[in-house]
């Protein structure tokens, strides 16, 4: 399978097999104008498989949301052709209007103005929590 | 910088303590006291129904020669217009020096101490935080023990939507050889959060039992908490498990004789009027305790001296 090479862009490498499609909706991609690859299942020595997203255009990415969904997720930031950065994120102390409280006795229930917010309370497990009532945040 | 209190641990244990010598100091010098907050003034926003926290609050204010105003019921706010809480607390930030919030809703006093100008007491958010419950409940503790440290604490009742208890358990487990038996029936249970993060997380002795008899011998403290039917979604759950324990005097044989029994209030039925005459009750000790330990934080939040 051929996918041609990018020039000005983004790699998205490492993404847990099966989650780029959720990616893909998350970061909004599909609102792009430029070329963009969706590659599911590649092989990886380290992982086994991998799902990747090529995007043919430098953008601004919610690192927050990289991290959050996997911090071994790898960014590649090509520039004429040369890869002129590589970015690693990691999980944020908080995350904002990624994911939902869905406890119906929290503020944000009632409020639909308010940012929902989660903060980072357990790094090794990567458990975040709602900064308001402290409900559990879903699965990544 | 102004200070809030949202949850107890926005406290310090030198500051609880503080806290509490202060509350102590008033308590045996209250004329010292009654012009300190003369011309500040405190809204008590309380957006469900509360007797003993509204009440305390307000007492408190005035004891300290301020003066109060507020809400007693969302449906008397601008809530029922529609209001956002941050809206109401940036508004009332123009009319009082401190507020005292209740809240349904869980992290409600969060939002408003993040809008408003003035400090913000979380006067019980839900299911959630009650921190000056804790400060009460803290206060009694030392007043009845003398000490805040290498106790056996029991919590029994509701331990899954008693709110009193979660931050019971927060402040409790900051000092040094405290125990906790938590003796309720399965489907109330302390929360995940609260075992994870806090129990397990640092360290904390702590056993789970639904068996109030079994457990009584142990306690140094016996913290009863009401099922509340507010907090039940479904009615056939709350009358199934309303009446899980009642406290008796037949209860109480096996007990320590220096047994201290805390109730948050307002009871139903789980403690039996008959044991309010025996001496180890200390609920309505704890009610007065109320009064006092909030004005030692009014002044603390007001930076009064």
């Amino acid at each position: 399978m051929i996918i041609g090479t990018i020039v000005d862009g983004i790699v998205i490498d490492h993404i847990p097999a099966g989650r780029a499609m959720d990616l893909y909706r998350d970061l909004g991609l599909e609102k792009l104008e430029c070329e963009v690859a969706v590659i599911k299942n590649a092989s990886s020595g380290k992982y086994g498989k991998k799902d990747i997203l090529k995007i043919n255009e430098v953008i601004d990415l919610n690192y927050d949301m990289l991290g959050y969904i996997d911090p071994h997720i790898t960014v590649n930031i090509i520039r004429g052709g040369e890869r002129m950065e590589k970015i690693h994120p990691h999980l944020p102390e908080t995350i904002t209007g990624v994911i939902r409280c869905k406890n119906p006795r929290c503020i944000t229930s009632i409020e639909q103005e308010l940012p929902h917010i989660f903060r980072l309370t357990d790094r090794e497990h990567g458990v975040y929590r709602c900064l308001y009532c402290d409900t559990k945040g879903g699965k990544r | 910088m102004k200070r809030d209190l949202i949850d107890i641990t926005d406290l310090t244990v030198e500051e609880i303590d503080e806290l509490i010598a202060k509350a102590e100091d008033i308590i045996e010098h209250p004329d010292a006291y009654r012009e300190k907050c003369r011309y500040k003034k405190l809204a008590t926003l309380f957006y469900e129904p509360s007797t003993r926290t509204r009440l305390s609050f307000e007492a408190a204010m005035y004891e300290l020669g301020g003066q109060v105003l507020g809400f007693h019921e969302a449906q008397s706010s601008s809530a029922m217009k529609g209001e956002s809480v941050a809206d109401t607390a940036r508004t009332v930030s123009c009319f009082a020096d401190i507020i005292a919030m209740r809240h349904p809703k869980e992290g409600a006093p969060l939002v408003a101490s993040m809008k408003a100008t003035v400090p913000v007491i979380n006067a019980g958010d839900g299911g959630h935080h009650h921190p000056t419950q804790t400060l009460t409940d803290l206060l009694t503790i030392k007043r009845e023990k003398g000490r805040l440290d290498t106790l056996v604490v029991g919590c029994c009742g509701d331990l899954k939507f008693g709110r009193t208890v979660h931050s019971l358990i927060g402040a409790m487990a900051r000092y040094a050889n405290v125990r906790f038996v938590l003796i309720s029936p399965e489907e109330l249970r302390v929360p995940e959060s609260v075992r994870t993060d806090l129990l397990d997380k640092q360290g904390i002795d702590y056993v789970e039992t639904t068996s109030l008899e079994d457990a009584m011998p142990q306690l140094d403290i016996l913290y009863m908490t009401r099922v509340q039917r507010e907090r039940f979604f479904n009615e056939d759950d709350y009358v199934r498990l309303k009446d899980s324990y009642i406290l008796t005097p037949d209860k109480l044989r096996t007990a320590k004789w220096d047994l201290s029994i805390l109730h948050p209030l307002p009871r139903v039925n789980e403690i039996s009027t008959a044991i309010d005459d025996d001496p180890r009750a200390c609920y309505f000790r704890q009610v007065l305790c109320g009064k006092f330990i909030r004005m030692a934080l009014i002044l603390k939040l007001l930076e009064v001296e």
